[in-house]
């Protein structure tokens, strides 16, 4: 991954800084100053502007559509049983982001999510907790009440609070708007916040408004003590429609700051798909590569059955690395998948297949 | 650096658990016999046992096919030819060939498990790869059966006659599709040799042939080594030769024919390039090295052997190779899990051994996946030489095998000069994003096939075959079927002992050579 040569010395330090300062060529935006992200700074030089961003997304390397989706294809394959296949049900389970994101949620149907998650099945209670249920910003406190004293880091053995922000799921609201839907998601108690990023900007070449509002979005994660809620950024990859500007994002929410990168609101289809996880998977790889940090991925949406999940937990085995199967750094969105790993599961405790009846509606 | 991030230590996921695909489908006699007339029947030779060469443990045994057993079976083909075969309609061969192409597909597992215990190849490929291409070669060329009038030869072409189809070790079945579908579909009838250590899948596609109710005497299938490919070449009353395998015994099987009147299509060695730019997408470039060289252990005529990769991106496309090729799993090629197989055989391994001792020798830098040899059979795990010179022997002869040797290039004009600086012309591969630069590249290497932007990939209407030592003819498509035409109104090609050899023997070596 080549970086590209720091910018001329045209970049000044306010980001109000006239775009019609410098002799740009046509095709390449003014070198308007961004906020100096971390990861990007010492990826991209000091002086970061909407130009050097630019340069650098499009220098990323192309992505062969074919390939990718053979190469998925091929992951896809991979035959998991017996023993293999009872410590992926239960990895699975450690790995979803329980979700619920209806107009219709109410605090009664929270609660049950909630319970679902603290318990996934009542008869079986060796069946490992999810990792975090995932709800809009204003049911923030109705789950934070019913999870109680099982509130917390996933890694604890408790179950975290995820909520969709800025004004998921299309992010058409102004930076304000978002900003506050965040901080007060955050303010309640929210351990993760799930955003959208603005596709509009993206697709019309405005990769800095983009940037900008990521950055801003992780500000405003920050809590009075100093610490930060965890960033997921969603990309919706189905809107991307090409596998290059997928890349390309993945990129541009690293490097602003994203602690995970989310291919979908599960509200557009497609959503996620095994080819495009496998290519978020790989620029995290490359991410590694050149810095040492692990950025997370989460696959949302249309992620139903056990033998899908398992072809993810291959494919991230396969492509990452097996430390990356820890719930800080893989996550499922899904709202039936939980059901169907469950009877799975019980087929493998018990040599007999059960129906829906035999695992609870949350 | 990746290195170390996708490792199986003890009780981890990636030591999937065994997942063996059940051999119970499969009901293998004790001995094989020749299959002539549409029967089987005793061979005269010495039979001979067939090892899996994962475990070295017996299979079966197999007739071996003397001339007079080699005789016997081109006359039967001769008479399946006068008497039936070519009286036949071409929809009425079509649909026997479409029978056959329904039973391959149904009896598919058992073909694909017998493929992978007899040749070692990794049940994957031969259920994803190898049987559902023999099924699509017969529904492909059962539609031409029909159509012959628009094979490039004008109006109402006529077959050959008998057919002698000498194939290979490393896609047993498939090269045997590849071979008799076409004659078939063409009219011709057919006598066909398996190679010794592989000869299983076609005495199982005897006994399709026998469910097809095929007419006694089209397909003939005889085994044994090589006198018994020696005996069928040079008989006298076949019309066609057909050889895929070594250039060597390509080019004993072209001396043996020149001047008899046969015609001749050769499919040999290959040393092929695989090019990567520095604009290339580079995760599917590795894949596509990966699938170019390590697919079926390297036992792959075609397969990318040398690595041709722009300098500016060498040390990133080889680091990332590296961190791809640990996570290959060889072992059981009955493990739906496996990617590399057993070598063939123990005389191709020692070839394999000697010639990257050789590599290592020439001063090339030798890598070699890290993964645990089983016990007994034949293995060779997935190596790499880098900084090889274009005169090291690993360059240049053809290894066949899971070893890949890495050169750099600066420039198109010199890879294009690299990639074409080897006797061999069978393949090619290209990989970059920008679509001109691949027209313009392609247009000038000097290779029967070349891949763009991926590898070895085959389908019955594509053509396929090479330049210069990589042999002449080509197979598959319209000109696979051509292969087995002749215009109407040729003289009846009848060979040396039923008639005089032409008075100006075509030459043979510049024939096949332009398309």
């Amino acid at each position: 991954m080549q970086s590209p040569a720091p910018s001329p010395g045209t970049a000044s330090s306010g980001a109000a800084s006239s775009g019609t300062a410098s002799p740009a060529t046509p095709t390449i935006p003014a070198a308007v100053a961004l906020a100096p992200a971390e990861r990007a700074v010492r990826m991209l030089g000091g002086d970061l502007t909407e130009r050097s961003l630019r340069l650098h997304l499009e220098g990323l390397s192309g992505v062969d559509a074919v390939g990718l989706e053979q190469r998925a294809a091929g992951l896809g394959t991979r035959s998991i049983k017996t023993t293999s296949k009872a410590w992926a049900l239960d990895k699975i389970i450690e790995l979803i982001d329980l979700t619920t994101l209806e107009g219709a949620d109410t605090p009664g149907k929270v609660r049950s999510l909630v319970a679902k998650a603290l318990t996934p099945d009542p008869s079986d209670l060796t069946a490992p907790r999810v990792a975090a249920v995932c709800v809009y910003g204003d049911m923030v406190p109705d789950a934070v009440a019913a999870l109680g004293t099982a509130h917390g880091d996933p890694d604890a053995g408790l179950v975290s609070v995820a909520a969709v922000a800025t004004a998921f799921p299309s992010g058409r609201a102004s930076l304000r708007v978002k900003l506050a839907d965040t901080a007060d998601a955050v303010s309640n108690g929210a351990d993760e916040i799930d955003m959208v990023i603005d596709r509009g900007a993206f697709l019309s070449g405005r990769y800095g408004e983009v940037f900008e509002q990521i950055v801003a979005v992780k500000e405003a994660c920050r809590r009075d003590d100093g610490s930060y809620a965890s960033l997921k950024v969603i990309l919706e990859t189905g809107e991307l429609n090409t596998y290059d500007n997928v890349r390309r994002a993945s990129w541009l929410a690293i490097l602003a700051g994203g602690d995970f990168i989310k291919t979908s609101t599960g509200k557009v289809a497609p959503a996620a798909t095994l080819p495009v996880t496998l290519l978020m998977l790989e620029v995290v790889r490359d991410w590694h590569r050149l810095t040492g940090e692990r950025v997370g991925v989460k696959p949302a949406g249309g992620i139903r059955t056990s033998k899908d999940a398992i072809k993810y937990l291959v494919t991230v085995a396969e492509t990452v690395g097996e430390q990356w199967l820890q719930p800080h750094l893989f996550r499922f969105g899904a709202s039936s998948l939980l059901n169907d790993v469950l009877l799975q599961r019980q087929k493998l405790t018990t040599g007999r297949y059960s129906g829906p009846d035999y695992v609870t509606l949350d | 650096m990746a290195k170390d991030l996708i490792t199986a230590g003890a009780g981890s996921f990636l030591d999937y658990a065994p997942a063996p695909e059940s051999t119970s489908i499969l009901h293998l006699q004790k001995s094989y016999g020749l299959f002539i007339d549409g029967a089987f029947v005793t061979g005269h030779g010495r039979p001979f046992a067939s090892i899996s060469p994962a475990t070295e443990k017996h299979i079966a045994e197999i007739a071996t096919a003397t001339p007079k057993d080699v005789d016997t079976a081109v006359a039967a083909a001769r008479r399946a030819y006068d008497k039936t075969w070519s009286k036949l309609s071409g929809a009425d061969r079509g649909k026997y060939l479409f029978r056959i192409a329904r039973l391959v597909q149904e009896r598919a597992r058992e073909l694909a498990v017998a493929e992978s215990l007899d040749n070692g190849k990794p049940i994957k490929e031969s259920r994803d790869v190898d049987v559902p291409l023999v099924a699509a070669w017969f529904f492909y060329y059962a539609g031409w059966a029909d159509k012959l009038d628009h094979a490039g030869l004008g109006a109402n072409p006529q077959a050959l006659g008998v057919a002698a189809q000498v194939i290979p070790w490393n896609f047993p079945l498939l090269m045997l599709a590849w071979k008799i579908a076409p004659a078939l579909a063409a009219g011709n009838t057919v006598v066909l040799k398996p190679a010794e250590t592989t000869s299983l899948t076609a005495l199982l596609f005897a006994e399709i042939v026998q469910q097809a109710e095929l007419p006694n005497g089209v397909v003939n299938i005889v085994t044994g080594a090589g006198e018994t490919g020696a005996a069928l070449v040079r008989h006298p009353d076949v019309n066609k030769v057909a050889f895929t395998g070594s250039t060597a015994v390509g080019r004993e099987i072209a001396k043996a024919v020149a001047g008899t009147g046969k015609k001749v299509t050769l499919e040999l060695g290959g040393k092929a390039a695989n090019i990567v730019f520095d604009d290339a997408p580079i995760d599917q470039a590795v894949e596509g090295i990966v699938n170019g060289i390590f697919f079926n252990q390297g036992h792959v005529c075609c397969a990318g052997s040398r690595l041709l990769v722009q300098e500016s991106v060498h040390d990133d496309v080889v680091d990332r190779l590296k961190t791809r090729l640990a996570t290959l799993r060889l072992g059981d090629p009955l493990d739906k899990n496996t990617d590399i197989g057993a070598i063939n055989s123990r005389e191709q391994l020692d070839r394999i051994r000697e010639l990257s001792d050789i590599g290592e020798a020439e001063g090339a830098e030798r890598w070699t996946a890290p993964c645990v040899i089983p016990e007994n059979g034949f293995w060779f795990a997935p190596t790499i030489f880098d900084n090889v010179s274009t005169s090291s022997r690993i360059a240049r002869e053809e290894i066949f095998g899971p070893v890949l040797s890495v050169l750099t290039f600066r420039t198109p004009a010199e890879a294009i000069a690299k990639a074409n600086n080897t006797p061999y012309g069978l393949s090619a591969g290209i990989w970059s994003d920008k679509g001109s630069k691949i027209l313009a590249v392609a247009d000038k290497l000097r290779a029967g096939v070349i891949w763009a932007n991926t590898f070895n990939r085959f389908d019955p209407a594509s053509p396929f075959g090479g330049y210069k030592e990589s042999g002449y003819g080509r197979e598959g498509g319209r000109q696979g079927l051509a292969a087995y035409l002749q215009p109407a109104g040729s003289a009846k090609v009848r060979t040396s002992a039923y008639s005089q050899p032409r008075k100006t023997p075509r030459n043979v070596l510049s024939a096949g050579d332009a398309s």
